[in-house]
């Protein structure tokens, strides 16, 4: 966390050359936008293509393929449109960032594991749609 | 700014007042940071509700389950309309950054356009679930479908709002300082929108209908 | 005799029956409420305060004013809260055997709930809030926070959530569904009342209040901090209150999102946390808690950072391990959030669950071990000086140490099933809340009052707070621990078993040494408000070491009027070792934000909403949604929101305290 660039300069509002006034936030080219559309066109072509036309026969593989297409597409997301990158804003954006990911990582694998643990050892609670 | 610089060490009696004019305020440099903080703390929102989604996805309580109700060509439809406004956003910002006010009320124009037909058709298709029967309150699952895409499709709808403001606001003042702050601030809030939709098609629709 | 429907859409829910006039407890606090309120407002209106209350204080954007106002606010609610706390010790000294007390049990679980409610939410909460909003931008060398307006919006989004609380005192009812508003209790069929609807909108306002607050601070501290302070140059108390306002960005959503399902399960018929249809109450404790356990983190980090700064004041010593200090809040910021099952052990998630937790739990201990031994020597061959904020230091390693043993007993799965739910339980958590963030909070008052004022806090009433709170919390809270391993369940309005209540007498006379302790408080305010003039003190009455005592006490609005430039931890005991100057001139002119009454206008807003809300007068609530929006648009028009204070005002300002302190 103490990371060297967070000082003098850090207080004037942002890193080196940046133009006022976000402070250094990327705002990406054109051909940056053209290129993340197109990544991302084929990132949600592919899995929804995928699971429409149940091209490979395994559920299994096929939910594993989709969810890490979709992992894919949200990196070239928040780098593409939301240009992170761990220059702007002398990397809080990129710390800030990293942080949430954990946390959601936490919430969402957390609640799922206590829940499922809950639900085999105490009673079906939802054994009636199943 | 070397007169700042903390160095004691070389002789010099060190500095401990700053006597300069300090052109860079406060207000400018936080906007960008402090919005995307905000933005974390949004897909917090939305991570909470994917985890209860995820508990309660197969809750269906006799109810219908996602392959029965979801209709995969809307769903990619819709994809279609949010990612086409992504990048008309992204030239908005382009725009922007060239500093063509016209251009830029123009591609936000049309990115609001887009967002409009987005919310247009998730409303057809809640409308169309509730009418078959498949209301949020049917079961748990539907719960959880319901508030986590109606909470997206909320945001959306806000950025709609937000978008209608700036409009007017590059038309009273052009890209003026502040303008372009806000500009900056929308489209990220736009983007991570994006960003939530992904993991709403992947987990909610795509995998609903594989299990 | 009117029609029904129309009565209905006007009023919603609400009629003659929701005022609870057959409560003679309620009539008479009502009575006192209403007299007091009207000398209140009567005394301002025959001294013409209101245009000085408006344009300073409630439209201010300057933190050390929202500060100030955050502390009153945790203050008023303070005696609300305790006056809870003081019924619910009575009747339970009283209510054994056949004696059934003096409340009934509708009552007496709404005075538990709110008592929980508000302690957490509304004393404890703004205090932390306030002391931070005061201490940390001076601290830091800044002039303001990052976001003025958004400070003043937060404060006041606290105050509506603050009001619909205290309305329900008198207006319906609050909930009886325990502090964090337990499903099934607060689901619709359990409880059709305004109870939890009460709960959820209070909540969800202030909760969004302190949330933004937590992005103000956060982005305050990371972009306005003095040239040439490092992160490793912070002081400890920033450091503090930088993790635990993350910790308030990262979970305050997952709790609005949480009371957002309750809602709609409420307000819709939706099924998250109804018993049937497939909703799972558990979801909604699982959610609670992982907002629940940080959130005791996002109290007590910044209070250890208060504890801190007055330790290597009173020590004269820097302080002992700043880097380990830093690293070990850093790691509870994250800990903390691999700790929430622990709350609910029994719920059966099963031995490879609870084993995760319980380990988690027990290794969160090691970093907060580690911060005590750092206390200790700081103060180890310190001279330390045992002024009143000192005290407390002390108080608090005595009490605090004992608490979190009992923490680390209770994080053993297999205690906790005999643990769960008992007074125990009850017992440790006041203990690391009154002993940990009670004493520091007042120990921070007692630290900067002269600080914000000018002048010192009377020393011997001082004192009596001081022992009222330190006696009567052990008085009270030991007999608790022993009720509670002998199986004494919480939330009990009535005992069968006659052997226990001397227990609960001397819980009772605790209570009643700790209300000397809250008198002593408001007593010391006030002589030391009314003998001002002999207690005032110079700017750096203590000797502080960090930046704050680098400016005037009180602070002139714009903080420092040339900023500092920091070379060393201790940046102003730096600067007074080396022998710094003020400039005395070549003042510049200062950019400064403008006040504004958006905040109040929104937030007293979202109160009207929130009420109309929870008494289904739903045109109401439209209209001030609809209201709120649009003033909220309408606010984004003006782009005139600061002024610059002319270098002659500065000078002006600077010339007169120099004269002053001559």
């Amino acid at each position: 966390m103490s990371a060297p660039h967070a000082h003098t300069r850090d207080h004037a509002g942002g890193h080196d050359g940046a133009p006022p006034p976000d402070g250094g936030h990327g705002h990406g080219s054109r051909r940056g936008y053209v290129m993340g559309f197109l990544l991302s066109a084929v990132l949600t072509a592919i899995p929804f293509w995928l699971v429409m036309s149940g091209a490979i026969a395994s559920v299994q593989a096929t939910a594993i393929i989709v969810v890490a297409l979709a992992f894919v597409q949200i990196i070239v997301h928040t780098y593409f449109f939301l240009h992170l990158n761990p220059k702007a804003e002398g990397g809080w954006t990129m710390l800030a960032f990293i942080f949430t990911v954990i946390i959601i990582a936490i919430v969402i694998a957390g609640s799922l594991w206590i829940m499922f643990h809950l639900n085999s050892n105490m009673m079906p609670m939802d054994g009636m749609g199943m | 700014m070397t007169t700042l610089s903390p160095t004691a060490e070389d002789g010099a009696p060190p500095v401990f007042y700053q006597t300069e004019a300090d052109e860079h305020d406060h207000s400018a440099g936080g906007t960008t940071l402090g919005f995307w903080i905000y933005l974390m703390s949004d897909a917090l929102i939305f991570a909470t509700l994917f985890a209860t989604y995820g508990v309660l996805s197969t809750s269906y309580a006799g109810g219908p389950a996602p392959s029965q109700i979801f209709d995969l060509k809307l769903v990619a439809l819709n994809t279609a309309m949010l990612l086409i406004s992504s990048i008309t956003c992204g030239m908005a910002m382009i725009a922007m950054e060239q500093g063509q006010v016209r251009s830029t009320q123009l591609w936000l124009a049309i990115t609001g356009l887009f967002g409009a037909a987005f919310i247009g058709i998730e409303l057809y298709e809640f409308t169309e679930l509730i009418h078959e029967g498949a209301t949020p309150m049917r079961s748990g699952f539907l719960s959880g479908f319901f508030t986590l895409v109606g909470t997206h499709g909320l945001h959306v709808f806000s950025g709609l709002i937000w978008i209608c403001v700036m409009l007017v606001q590059l038309g009273q003042r052009g890209l003026v300082m502040e303008n372009r702050r806000r500009l900056m601030c929308l489209s990220m809030f736009w983007h991570l929108l994006d960003v939530v939709w992904i993991g709403v098609f992947t987990f909610v629709y795509l995998l609903g209908v594989l299990r | 005799m009117f029609n029904e429907t129309v009565l209905k859409t006007i009023f919603g829910r609400l009629s003659f029956e929701s005022f609870p006039i057959h409560e003679p407890i309620l009539l008479v606090t009502f009575a006192g409420v209403v007299v007091l309120g009207l000398a209140i407002v009567g005394a301002i209106t025959k001294y013409k305060l209101w245009g000085y209350l408006w344009t300073e204080w409630f439209t201010s954007v300057d933190h050390k004013k929202i500060g100030i106002m955050y502390i009153i606010l945790g203050i008023i609610m303070l005696l609300r809260g305790f006056a809870d706390a003081v019924m619910m010790r009575t009747q339970q000294a009283l209510s054994f055997g056949a004696n059934e007390g003096y409340l009934n049990a509708h009552h007496y679980d709404q005075i538990f709930t709110a008592h929980g409610t508000i302690m957490i939410f509304f004393v404890a909460i703004p205090l932390v809030v306030g002391l931070i909003n005061y201490v940390m931008p001076l601290q830091i060398g800044a002039r303001d926070v990052a976001f003025p307006f958004l400070n003043n919006f937060s404060f006041w989004l606290t105050v509506a959530g603050a009001l619909l609380v205290m309305v329900s005192l008198f207006v319906g009812e609050f909930s009886r569904a325990g502090w964090l508003n337990y499903v099934p209790v607060s689901n619709l069929q359990n409880s059709p009342d305004t109870g939890p609807d009460y709960y959820l909108w209070a909540l969800q306002i202030a909760g969004i209040g302190t949330t933004l607050s937590g992005i103000n601070m956060v982005v305050t501290i990371i972009k306005m901090r003095a040239p040439g302070m490092t992160m490793m140059k912070l002081p400890v108390f920033c450091w503090t209150a930088l993790c635990s306002n993350v910790l308030v960005i990262a979970i305050f959503p997952i709790l609005t999102a949480a009371f957002t399902m309750l809602m709609l399960d409420r307000y819709l018929g939706f099924n998250f946390f109804t018993n049937d249809l497939g909703g799972n109450p558990m979801m909604y404790w699982n959610l609670v808690w992982i907002w629940g356990h940080p959130e005791v983190y996002v109290l007590i980090l910044p209070i250890f950072g208060v504890y801190s700064e007055i330790t290597s004041t009173f020590t004269g010593k820097r302080l002992f391990g700043y880097s380990s200090m830093v690293y070990a809040t850093v790691v509870i910021t994250i800990l903390s959030f691999l700790v929430w099952l622990h709350h609910f052990f029994t719920m059966g998630s099963g031995a490879s669950v609870n084993s995760f937790f319980g380990i988690a739990t027990m290794v969160i201990s090691i970093p907060t071990g580690a911060k005590i031994f750092n206390w200790l020597f700081t103060m180890y061959r310190g001279q330390i000086r045992f002024e009143l904020p000192m005290q407390w230091v002390v108080a608090f390693l005595l009490t605090f140490v004992v608490g979190g043993m009992t923490g680390v007993m209770l994080a053993i799965p297999p205690a906790d099933f005999v643990l769960h739910n008992s007074l125990f339980l009850v017992a440790h958590f006041h203990n690391v809340i009154i002993g940990g963030v009670v004493f520091g909070l007042f120990a921070g008052i007692d630290y900067w009052f002269p600080k914000a004022f000018g002048f010192k806090l009377d020393p011997f009433w001082g004192r009596i707070h001081f022992w009222g709170w330190v006696i009567g919390y052990w008085v009270a809270w030991t007999p608790m621990y022993v009720a509670g391993l002998m199986g004494v369940t919480r939330r009990l309005r009535h005992l069968d078993d006659a052997t226990l209540q001397p227990l609960f007498v001397i819980a009772a006379i605790g209570v009643a040494i700790i209300a000397v302790g809250i008198a002593a408080f408001i007593i010391q305010i006030v002589v030391s408000i009314i003998n001002r003039d002999k207690l005032r003190v110079g700017d750096d009455p203590w000797n502080g070491r960090t930046l704050e005592w680098a400016t005037s006490s009180p602070p002139p609005a714009y903080n420092f009027a040339f900023t500092p430039v920091v070379h060393d931890l201790d940046a102003w005991h730096d600067m007074k070792e080396r022998g710094s100057k003020v400039p005395d001139s070549g003042f510049l002119p200062i950019h400064m934000p403008r006040n504004t009454g958006t905040g109040v206008i929104l937030s007293g807003l979202a109160a009207v909403l929130g009420f109309a809300m929870v008494w289904y007068i739903w045109w109401l609530a439209g209209l001030s949604f609809v209201a709120m929006i649009g003033y909220g648009i309408f606010h984004t028009f003006n782009y005139n929101r600061d002024y610059h204070i002319p270098a002659e005002d500065v000078a002006e300002t600077e010339r007169k305290h120099a004269l002053a302190g001559a």
